[in-house]
């Protein structure tokens, strides 16, 4: 069987190109020499030197903070989207959902810097609104870019994945059973808690579970928003310039045993029927 | 459905015109007036001296998309023919190195064809090279296939799985040989999942600056690296970078278009 061999030799080669580079940085990871071509001898030198490095960690803390404060947000607006384009006309729908399309299909590049337009143009319009350097407007002209920035920016990115993931679940929903906690004297608010939310619940928490990786993830966008302050990605797009900084391979190994671990968990959890909703894969771009 | 929901979208659609369509049209207002808020199409023509950097982007750009369509091509059938618990397993292994930043893969790559690195290291020990390989065009474009692969795997994976078994064995019945086999039934039938596939991996290519910055060395200017610069580098020209970014806008849109736009259905896994 000539043919069954060929493809067998055909998937190591593609699964080898696709693990070896990462591979290598995981074993350089534990490498006691800064070089990245030999290895002198196995330490967790790195690990340590990673561990006190001011910089990794409170970029780590920012993204963190920023993952979990937007992708609640996101989840909730975006929620409450699902359910009311479900009411809209088709023409109305349409228009929705177009505009949702654009930063899925826009380059992040352009996302980001026509985010970072809007922010600096509202920053200077806010800094001559404000009579004087103290109050309320003065404070956040001069503090938009930044925390609040990426905030803003990424809830943007994620909104339209969360309207993507949730609003099919609703119209797959079967209405009967919403119609029938109506008529057993549920109102609508009570029907919509008690029933509908239960029903898409699985849903909106992959939702919830995508925005915060995509947030994490995110480097293009947040570079150009972010001012001053940096994100985990900005940082290690920080310590790749500086060439020589064994510490990326460590930060690497450990990102790479968490999200397998991560991945692992929830494949187990799906294949026991207690996470349904989209299969979560990672970001775009 | 529920009485008052249709208002319930509207803190959605007050958001993504404010933080979405607004923005996009401040990139229009920037690219057509000067700094001093003038109309002028002076950015615009001003393009023109950047023409080669449009040219080479969208060359490597290309060659990334069909390098990748030519590998993804037999991975994605091949997987689609397996057994599904196979499929799921090697699904998975073909998307884990996506959820690891792309920074770090594409310096995994620095480490590897740098001048002593690995590559060179290996191939010396056979008394072959060192050969230039980091800073070169040819980075430029593995360090896109490598990073983008799996969006061209995906679609076409999701394509393929939808070919029923029969139509296949129809098609051997009836004396197809391998070549026709594919080139009237297999080929057409994942027409759609190329389409996906080829603007999954366009897009994020074309666009790109930090490949060009990591692995080709800083020399190699794409059009990424020129509307970065116009906004976060030392020119500095907010302007011609909307100009610029507008420019990349209308080339993806075109070639979005030509390509019948995408199935969202095969995007399935990525959305």
């Amino acid at each position: 069987m000539g043919t069954k061999v060929m493809k067998r030799v055909y998937l190591v080669l593609l699964f080898s190109f696709l693990y070896v580079p990462i591979a290598i940085m995981i074993a350089f990871s534990f490498n006691s020499e800064k070089s990245r071509t030999i290895f002198g001898g196995f330490s967790f030198r790195w690990y340590e030197q990673l561990f006190r490095d001011e910089m990794v960690l409170s970029a780590l803390a920012l993204s963190v903070f920023i993952a979990i404060v937007s992708a609640v947000l996101a989840t909730l607006i975006g929620t409450m989207a699902s359910v009311g384009i479900n009411r809209m006309g088709r023409i109305s729908r349409s228009v929705t959902l177009n505009i949702s399309y654009i930063p899925i299909l826009n380059p992040e590049i352009i996302t980001g810097v026509s985010m970072m337009l809007l922010f600096v143009v509202a920053k200077n319009g806010l800094a001559g609104l404000a009579e004087s350097d103290v109050g309320a407007l003065a404070w956040l002209a001069k503090n938009l870019l930044g925390i609040p920035s990426l905030l803003i920016t990424h809830i943007t990115f994620n909104l339209p994945y969360v309207l993507f993931m949730v609003s099919p679940k609703l119209r797959q929903m079967d209405i009967r059973l919403y119609e029938a906690a109506l008529d057993l004297g549920c109102n609508e608010r009570q029907a919509f808690f008690k029933v509908v939310l239960p029903e898409i619940m699985p849903a909106i928490f992959s939702a919830f579970l995508i925005c915060l990786t995509y947030s994490i993830d995110d480097f293009t966008i947040s570079y150009f928003t972010a001012g001053n302050r940096q994100t985990l990605p900005i940082a290690i797009y920080a310590m790749t310039r500086r060439r020589v900084s064994p510490e990326i391979n460590a930060l690497s190994a450990i990102i790479f045993f968490v999200i397998l671990a991560i991945i692992l968990v929830a494949n187990l959890r799906e294949r026991r029927g207690a996470y349904k909703g989209g299969r979560i894969l990672p970001a775009g771009k | 459905m529920y009485s008052r929901s249709k208002a319930s979208a509207s803190p959605y659609l007050i958001w993504m015109v404010l933080f979405t369509v607004l923005p996009l049209a401040l990139v229009v207002y920037f690219a057509f007036t000067d700094q001093a808020g003038n109309p002028t199409l002076s950015n615009i023509t001003a393009l023109g001296g950047y023409a080669m950097v449009f040219v080479l982007s969208l060359a490597l750009a290309a060659i990334a998309t069909a390098l990748c369509l030519v590998i993804a091509y037999p991975v994605s059938y091949l997987l689609s023919r397996l057994r599904a618990g196979q499929q799921g397993i090697l699904l998975m292994l073909v998307m884990l190195p996506m959820w690891m930043n792309f920074l770090l893969r594409t310096y995994a790559w620095m480490s590897l064809l740098e001048r002593n690195g690995l590559i060179n290291r290996f191939l010396g020990l056979f008394g072959i090279g060192p050969f230039e390989m980091i800073n070169t065009n040819g980075a430029i474009v593995l360090g896109m296939v490598y990073n983008f692969l799996p969006y061209m795997i995906l679609p076409l994976y999701n394509a393929m799985l939808k070919i029923d078994k029969n139509v296949i064995e129809a098609a051997e019945d009836l004396g197809a040989g391998t070549l026709y086999k594919f080139s009237r039934v297999v080929l057409p039938l994942s027409k759609p999942g190329i389409r996906t596939g080829l603007i999954m991996v366009f897009v994020p290519s074309v666009s790109t600056f930090i490949i060009s910055k990591m692995l080709g060395g800083g020399d190699t200017w794409l059009i990424g690296d020129l509307i970065e610069a116009q906004f976060l580098g030392n020119t500095y020209n907010y302007n011609l970078g909307s100009a610029m970014s507008l420019v990349l806008m209308v080339v993806v849109l075109l070639i979005m278009s030509v390509m019948g736009g995408f199935d969202s259905e095969d995007m399935e896994g990525v959305i």
